[in-house]
């Protein structure tokens, strides 16, 4: 059993359970909190939690003209590495074969010109947004270790990947054997690394952000704001 | 850097301090304070949504950033991990030194007026989380020793600005002066009216401007010992004990005297803790109606219970946070206004993004806070200047009065003016 034996089995195992396990764990503890129920009479013409909760994520989109420049480059940078790392993750032909293979369920790649930009886009836009954080006296001042250890974990997947592209994807999964078993299984561990933080930090917001905006939008939407 | 400024009530000692305030936030993690507390990135947007960032370029005012002690609170105290958190020391205690050096982040230099709220691309309500803070602050004895002095006249008097028993004496001593009937301590009405507590003071020309409007609609109304002021010094201090003793005070009266409508001053944090939070304290849906004095207004005019002259003249209007960001009263005064003929000319940041005047949340009180909130000041007279309007309105009390501050510190010749004495000034045949 070499490293990507371990990093395919018992790695890969251990890195799921902590995930699953942690991310419910995360969230029911959470929501099992008691809830303030609003007795105030609801603005003339409020809609109902439903429409107000759907209004409150759709709000958070995207930011108000009136906040400026800043919050429109934050904006678009983040929307770079979240679309890229979603197009990566799941239009990658080897990552489709991957999953296919645990859970047996696949769809159609996306062309490896794609993913290639794909790849580009988001890493440069990783960069870009640590050297905001470092360089921004605000986000230096907010930072934290969540937000140093989260950076790492997400950019490690993307940086290995790239490593182990050796030639086109139809030639990678047509190969019996894997060419570069360890820079595979380095890959491979650094996903396991962020799936393992994820549960811990702030990449949870990727389940949070619904509930956050949907609540903020039911509290001012029954004020009758248009948040 | 210099020393924080901090003040402290009571004698207890700085362990007791903080197990208080522990125990105080632990209180206020429900589930949307949690959700919220979990939701943060730390992007950073909300420095620029803060007047105190925008006006200082200082990252301590960053809105966020106000939050950490509460924060820290919150993964050591109720998160998931809460025991593995305290059990490996991850995340410190806040300490006494945390907390006095807190005290000036979310009483000197927040408006509690949810700016904030508006760019967070999480939707967390920053403004409220700092409202359950101050919880927190107040039973550890830690806020500002102005808004103690003026939490405890409240408690004792149930005004911060005057006993009880002094009402009927200024009502009579108003009509006196502005030529009106105040009707105090009627034993049945259809209406309570309350006042904010400068009204009960300095200024009664407010007072007077809705004395004559609401006779004027034909209403029978009172005012009454029982519950007069709506300012609710208890909700912007922390002090929820007060706050919902106040609220009582004024749901008993006004059902007390047959009232179906309870109605506020031009009071902003009147409206939140009256409009949205009453039913909270109260236990139930009220019983009767709350109603802002602006949105009174537009419905008298709607309904055409009232007539006014038009001005003819440019207006511009500061939106006050609590009643249109956090009230959505935002049509509803530019209705009046239209009403009373103004042509509108917005402020560049108006509306739901409108800027805070600087005296939001209890700052307006707050001595030592005045250099910053001048600061403030700086920047909604630049964007009043540049509308070049004849006249620059808003609808509540306190604005009203951080901005005269405002406007006689730096000698701007302009004076802000009131919706509701705007109205009663052209009240029309």
């Amino acid at each position: 059993m070499d490293l990507l034996d371990v990093a395919r089995g018992p790695a890969l195992v251990f890195a799921l359970t902590v995930f699953t396990l942690g991310t419910l764990w995360r969230l029911v503890t959470v929501l099992r909190l008691p809830r303030m129920t609003d007795l105030s009479a609801p603005r003339e013409g409020a809609p109902s939690d439903l429409n107000a909760a759907w209004t409150g994520i759709w709000r958070g989109l995207w930011p108000r003209r009136a906040f400026g420049a800043a919050a429109m480059g934050s904006t678009i940078n983040g929307y770079v590495f979240h679309f890229g790392l979603a197009l990566i993750f799941l239009g990658y032909a080897p990552h489709i074969e991957f999953i296919r293979r645990i859970t047996g369920i696949g769809w159609p790649a996306l062309p490896d010109s794609v993913m290639y930009i794909a790849s580009g886009f988001t890493i440069i836009s990783l960069l870009l947004a640590l050297w905001f954080r470092l360089s921004d006296p605000v986000l230096r001042t907010i930072s934290n270790v969540d937000d140093w250890i989260s950076w790492t974990v997400v950019f490690l997947p993307v940086f290995t990947g790239m490593a182990v592209m050796s030639g086109p994807s139809e030639a990678i999964l047509a190969r019996d054997d894997v060419l570069f078993r360890g820079p595979l299984a380095v890959h491979l561990l650094s996903l396991e690394l962020l799936l393992i933080w994820f549960p811990f930090g702030k990449l949870m917001h990727a389940v949070w952000f619904g509930f956050s905006r949907a609540a903020t939008g039911i509290r001012f939407s029954h004020r009758g704001v248009r948040i | 850097m210099n020393s924080p400024v901090f003040d402290r009530q009571g004698d207890e000692g700085d362990a007791e301090r903080v197990d208080a305030a522990m125990r105080s936030f632990a209180t206020d993690f429900g589930v949307t304070a949690a959700l919220h507390m979990e939701s943060c990135v730390r992007c950073g947007l909300c420095a620029e949504a803060c007047q105190f960032y925008v006006t200082t370029r200082d990252p301590k005012y960053t809105p966020v950033l106000k939050l950490d002690p509460f924060r820290r609170a919150y993964l050591r105290e109720a998160s998931a991990f809460a025991p593995l958190v305290r059990a490996l020391g991850l995340v410190k205690k806040p300490t006494i030194g945390d907390l006095q050096q807190w005290q000036e982040l979310i009483y000197d230099s927040c408006n509690m007026c949810g700016r904030c709220t508006t760019v967070c691309p999480m939707g967390i309500d920053i403004a409220e989380l700092v409202r359950n803070a101050r919880h927190g602050m107040f039973k550890a004895g830690l806020i500002p020793e102005r808004l103690a002095l003026m939490d405890r006249t409240a408690r004792q008097w149930g005004s911060p600005a005057t006993p009880a028993e002094d009402l009927p004496d200024i009502l009579a001593e108003a009509a006196q002066e502005h030529g009106v009937e105040i009707p105090c301590d009627l034993p049945a009405a259809d209406l309570l009216f309350t006042a904010a507590p400068a009204e009960l003071g300095d200024n009664t020309r407010a007072l007077a401007a809705a004395a004559r409007i609401l006779h004027r609609a034909g209403l029978r109304w009172t005012m009454h010992q029982g519950g007069y002021d709506a300012s609710n010094i208890g909700f912007n201090n922390g002090d929820v004990e007060l706050q919902e003793r106040l609220t009582r005070a004024l749901v008993d009266t006004a059902v007390k005297i047959g009232a179906k409508t309870v109605l506020l001053p031009e009071c902003g944090h009147a409206y939140g803790a009256a409009r949205w939070e009453a039913a909270r304290w109260y236990g139930a849906a009220l019983p009767v109606r709350v109603v802002h004095m602006t949105e009174f207004l537009d419905e008298l005019i709607t309904s055409g219970r009232i007539r006014v002259s038009k001005v003819g003249a440019t207006a511009t209007f500061h939106d006050p946070c609590q009643i249109v960001r956090r009230g959505g009263l935002e049509a509803a005064a530019r209705r009046v206004l239209a009403a009373l003929g103004f042509e509108l000319i917005e402020l560049k940041d108006h509306g739901v993004t409108g800027f805070c005047c600087g005296g939001g949340g209890g700052v307006v009180s707050n001595q030592r806070a005045a250099p910053l909130r001048h600061k403030v000041f700086e920047l909604k007279k630049q964007q009043v200047e540049a509308t070049g309007a004849e006249h620059f309105v808003t609808s509540c009390g306190q604005c009203l009065i951080t901005l005269e501050m405002g406007a006689k510190h730096v000698q701007w010749d302009r004076h802000p003016e009131s919706l509701l004495e705007l109205v009663a000034d052209h009240l029309a045949d």
